[in-house]
C-alpha cells in the first residue's frame, strides 16, 4: 500500500510564530485539479491588533541595527527565497499560473530583495543632507523610519507584490503588518517559512490571511499604523483615507483597477523607500 | 585651563546653588518711555478679492471687517468670497498654468520670484507695520522676522525653479498643476511666502485662502505680484472665514491642496478628501517639549524657554509649551524663569518695545482663558506677572504651570498663546518617554551641553524639527513640518518641493 503523505497545516508568521487566527476560523484552498488543497487562516481584527502589537515590540530594536546589518539580512531573504525558488514556484501555481510565469516571479522577487538590500545604506546618502542656514547653526536634515506600516497586497502576483509593498518599508527600518492576497494565501504561507530562516528579528514583518471587508476597518483606524501601504479598489481606499484622518496616518494607495507591472524595474524606488519615512531637521549651533 | 579667577567663580556659585542670584527686576516698575513704530502701512479702505491678476469684488457683495486686536479698532473691509468666486479663482488658476505658468522656462519663473523677493524687500517696513496692525503681533517680530523671512523663502525658492532636476534625484519631476491652499493667521505673511514660493518655483498655479483675521498683508502681496508682472491667475487670493476654505479645499479643480492650521481641522479636511486622488500636506498642531538637562548653559535656556513659549504671543504651532526640567535644576529653572517673565513688556504690538504682543482674536483669547482655568482646575500651580494690560484690546499675561501632571489638559492640548505648562523628569529615557508621550511631533528643544546626548535626544524625539541649544529658528533652507498628528509633508529645504511635484 502507497505510503499517504503528511499535509502541511499552513499557520500565518506573526511575532516570529506559526500561529492560527485566535478565531479559529479557516478557508480552505484548492490544488491544481480543484481538489482540496489545505485550510488557510480567516485572519480577525484582533489577530491583526495582536499583530501590530508584535511589530510595536520589534520596532525599536530592527531600526537601530545598521544599515549594513539590515542589508545582509534582506540580502539573506533572498538567498532562503531563492534555495526554496521550486517550492515557491508550485505555490504560485497553485493560483493558475504557468511553470514559466511562476518561476519568473520568484526570480523577479529575489532580485527585488537584493535591490532594496542594496539601499539600506545608501537611501540616506540621497535623501538627507545638510542646509546651509542664515545662521550659525549646523542644520541637517535626515529620515527617520515611520514605524509601523500596514501593507495590503493585491490579489495578482501575490509573493512579487506582496514582496514589493513589504521591502522597500523594512529597508530603512520599519515593521509590517500584512494582509497577503486573498484569493492566493499560500505563497505567503510560504514566505513566512522563508521569514523565519532569514535572520530577520521575529515581529519586523507580520503575515496575516484573510479577507479584506473584514480587516479593512481596522487597517484604517489602528492609531499605532502611521502609515498604510495598499493596493486596493475604490470603495476600499475611501474606506482607509477616511479611517487614516482619525490619526492623520500616511496613506499611499495605488488603485487595484490600474494595471501593475510588478515585473518591471519601475515597481521597485527610492521613492518606494521615502514613502515610509520621516524627515527630520536637526539644528546644532556652531560655536566655540 | 583651570586659574584662579576660575576657582573663585566655581566657589562662589557653589554658595549660590539651589538659589538664585539676585537681580534687578524691572517689570512695570520702571516705565519706559513709549517707542512707536509710525511708518504708513499704505491700508486702503476696502479689499477685493484677487482673481487673475485683478482686484475683484465679490459676487456676492459682502464685506467683513478686519479689526486691530489690539485695540479693537476696524482697519478694513475685507471682501467675502463666495462659491461663485472660489470657481472663477479655480478657473484662472486652471488657464493660467495651462497657458503660461506651467509652460514657462524655469529660468523665467525664477525671474518673477526674485523680483516679489526684492519689491518685498523694498516694502518691508510698511508690510511689517500693517502685519502688526491687523495681526496683534509685536513689531519688532513682524520687523525683524516676518517680512525679511518671508521675503527669504521667495528668493530661496526662486533660484530652485531652474533647477528642478536636482530635487529627486535619478529621476524627472513635473508640476502637480493647480494647488489650493489655506493659510493661519499666527504668521500670515510667511505663511503666504511657505506655502507660494515652493508650488510656483515648481510651475504650480494656486487658489490660497488667508485667515479672516488676517487677510490685509496677502491682499497687499498682490499689489507686489502686479508689479512685479507676474502673469494673471498664477496666484489667487480668496477671502472669508471657514467655508471660503471648505470651498477651497473641496473644490475639484487642484491636483493638491496645502493646509496649515489646527489638527482639527486637518482630519477634516483629510475626510473630505477620502476617495479622491488629490495630494495633501497637512502642517498642523502640537505640544512641543522642550528639555533641559541638568548640565545645560541655564542662563541661555531660560532665555530659549521664553523664547519658545512666549515668541509671537505663544501662537506659534511648534512653540516649547511643555517644559520639561531635570528635576536637579528645576527649583533654580523655575525660578529664573520667573524672573525673567517678570521682565516682559506686554502691551502695545506697535511698541518697538513690546515683547508680547496682542493675542489675535477675541475668540483665541476666550479659548486661552478656559484652558488656563482648566489648568488652575486641575491642579496646577500657576504664575502671571503683575504687568498692566492695555484697557482695549485683546491681552493675557505671560502664564507659566508648575507641578502640571502629564495628563492635565495644559499638558496634553494645544493653547495656542502665551502659556507654558513645566514637568520634570530625573533620566534620559524618562525624558524621552515624557517628550513622546503625546500624540503631536512637530518640533522639540534639547538644552545640554554635551554632544553626544543632542544626537541621541534628536533621534530618539519624535518631531520634525530639533533645536538644540537653541528654539523657534527657521530658515528657507531648513525643512519643517511634523510626525503624527502634527501633519505631513514638509516645507522649506529641498525635501519641501518634493511635496509640490510628481515624478515622471
Amino acid at each position: 500500500m502507497a505510503r499517504l503523505p503528511i499535509t502541511k497545516t499552513p499557520k500565518v508568521y506573526v511575532g516570529g510564530a506559526f500561529i492560527r487566527s485566535e478565531s479559529a476560523r479557516v478557508f480552505p484552498i484548492t490544488g491544481f485539479a480543484g481538489e482540496f488543497f489545505a485550510n488557510i487562516p480567516q485572519c480577525t481584527r484582533k489577530d491583526l491588533r495582536n499583530a501590530v502589537e508584535a511589530a510595536a515590540k520589534a520596532g525599536p530594536g530592527w531600526a537601530k541595527r545598521t544599515a549594513y546589518n539590515r542589508g545582509q539580512i534582506l540580502y539573506r531573504l533572498g538567498e532562503m527565497i531563492e534555495a526554496r525558488a521550486g517550492e515557491m514556484a508550485d505555490a504560485i501555481m497553485l493560483g493558475g499560473a504557468t511553470p514559466a510565469a511562476a518561476a519568473r516571479e520568484v526570480a523577479a522577487t529575489v532580485d527585488r530583495l537584493i535591490y532594496y538590500a542594496g539601499w539600506t545604506d545608501k537611501y540616506e546618502q540621497v535623501l538627507g543632507n545638510v542646509n546651509p542656514v542664515a545662521a550659525p547653526y549646523f542644520n541637517f536634515t535626515v529620515t527617520e523610519p515611520m514605524g509601523i506600516i500596514g501593507v495590503i497586497a493585491p490579489d495578482e502576483a501575490p509573493l512579487l507584490a506582496l514582496i514589493s509593498l513589504i521591502a522597500p518599508a523594512i529597508t530603512s527600518g520599519n515593521t509590517v503588518v500584512a494582509l497577503a492576497s486573498s484569493t492566493q494565501p499560500y505563497p505567503a504561507i510560504l514566505l513566512g517559512e522563508m521569514l523565519a530562516t532569514s535572520d530577520l528579528p521575529g515581529g519586523v514583518v507580520n503575515l496575516l490571511t484573510g479577507f479584506r471587508k473584514e480587516l479593512i476597518s481596522t487597517f484604517a483606524t489602528h492609531t499605532h499604523l502611521r502609515a498604510i501601504s495598499a493596493v486596493v479598489n475604490a470603495e476600499e481606499r475611501k474606506a482607509l483615507a477616511l479611517g487614516a484622518a482619525d490619526s492623520v496616518k500616511r496613506t499611499h494607495l495605488r488603485k487595484a483597477e490600474d494595471k501593475h507591472d510588478w515585473l518591471a524595474d519601475s515597481a521597485q524606488s527610492l521613492e518606494a523607500i521615502r514613502e515610509t519615512l520621516e524627515f527630520k531637521t536637526t539644528w546644532h549651533p556652531v560655536g566655540a | 585651563m583651570p586659574t584662579l579667577t576660575a576657582s573663585k567663580k566655581s566657589n562662589r556659585s557653589a554658595v549660590r546653588a539651589g538659589r538664585p542670584a539676585p537681580e534687578l527686576i524691572l517689570g512695570d516698575l520702571w516705565e519706559f518711555d513709549p517707542a512707536p513704530e509710525s511708518a504708513d502701512p499704505k491700508l486702503k479702505a476696502r479689499y477685493e478679492l484677487f482673481i487673475d491678476g485683478k482686484f475683484v469684488a465679490p459676487k456676492g457683495g459682502r464685506y467683513f471687517d478686519s479689526i486691530n486686536p489690539a485695540n479693537e479698532q476696524k482697519l478694513a473691509e475685507i471682501a467675502l468670497a463666495g462659491p461663485a468666486d472660489v470657481d472663477a479663482a479655480y478657473a484662472a488658476a486652471q488657464r493660467a498654468y495651462d497657458g503660461v505658468w506651467g509652460k514657462l522656462p524655469g529660468r523665467e519663473r525664477a525671474k518673477y520670484l526674485y523680483r516679489i523677493a526684492r519689491l518685498l524687500q523694498d516694502r518691508a517696513r510698511e508690510f511689517a507695520v500693517a502685519e502688526t496692525l491687523d495681526g496683534g503681533k509685536p513689531i519688532k517680530e513682524s520687523r525683524d522676522f516676518d517680512v525679511p523671512m518671508a521675503a527669504a523663502h521667495f528668493f530661496y525658492h526662486a533660484g530652485w525653479a531652474d533647477k528642478l532636476d536636482y530635487v529627486a534625484p535619478g529621476r524627472k519631476v513635473a508640476p502637480l498643476g493647480v494647488v489650493g491652499q489655506v493659510i493661519p493667521w499666527n504668521f500670515p505673511l510667511l505663511m503666504c511666502a511657505w506655502k507660494l514660493a515652493p508650488a510656483l518655483a515648481m510651475g504650480n498655479t494656486v487658489v490660497l485662502k488667508p485667515a479672516e483675521t488676517t487677510s490685509i498683508t496677502a491682499l497687499k502681496l498682490a499689489e507686489i505680484f502686479q508689479d512685479a508682472g507676474l502673469p494673471p491667475g498664477v496666484v489667487n487670493f480668496v477671502t472669508g472665514a471657514g467655508e471660503v476654505g471648505a470651498a477651497v479645499m473641496n473644490h475639484p479643480t487642484p491636483a493638491k491642496i496645502a493646509f496649515t492650521g489646527s489638527t482639527e481641522v486637518g482630519k477634516i479636511i483629510m475626510r473630505g478628501l477620502a476617495g479622491t486622488d488629490k495630494k495633501m500636506t497637512m502642517e498642523l498642531g502640537g505640544k512641543a517639549a522642550n528639555i533641559v538637562f541638568d548640565d545645560a548653559p541655564i542662563d541661555q535656556a531660560v532665555e530659549g524657554i521664553v523664547n519658545g513659549i512666549f515668541f509671537n504671543q505663544g501662537h506659534v504651532c511648534c512653540a516649547g509649551s511643555r517644559l520639561l526640567v531635570q528635576e536637579s535644576v528645576a527649583a533654580k529653572v523655575l525660578a529664573k524663569l520667573k524672573n525673567r517673565i517678570r521682565t516682559l513688556r506686554v502691551g502695545d504690538p506697535m511698541d518697538k518695545n513690546t515683547d508680547i504682543g496682542a493675542i489675535n482674536s477675541r475668540e483665541q483669547l476666550d479659548k486661552i482663558t478656559r484652558l488656563v482655568a482648566a489648568g488652575v482646575k486641575e491642579g496646577g500651580e500657576m504664575f502671571q506677572p503683575a504687568c498692566k494690560l492695555p484697557a482695549k484690546g485683546f491681552y493675557f499675561r505671560p502664564t507659566i504651570f508648575s507641578g502640571v501632571s502629564m495628563s492635565s489638559r495644559v499638558a496634553r492640548e494645544e493653547i495656542f498663546g502665551p502659556v507654558l505648562s513645566i514637568l520634570t523628569f530625573r533620566t534620559v529615557d524618562e525624558a524621552i518617554e515624557k517628550a513622546n508621550n503625546t500624540a503631536y511631533g512637530l518640533s522639540a528643544g534639547v538644552w545640554t551641553d554635551k554632544g553626544s546626548r543632542i544626537l541621541k535626544m534628536s533621534t530618539e524625539l519624535k518631531a520634525g524639527v530639533v533645536w538644540a541649544n537653541t528654539y523657534n529658528k527657521f530658515d528657507p533652507t531648513s525643512p519643517f513640518g511634523g510626525y503624527k498628528e502634527s501633519g505631513f509633508g514638509r516645507e522649506g529645504g529641498r525635501q519641501g518641493l518634493l511635496d509640490y511635484c510628481k515624478l515622471v
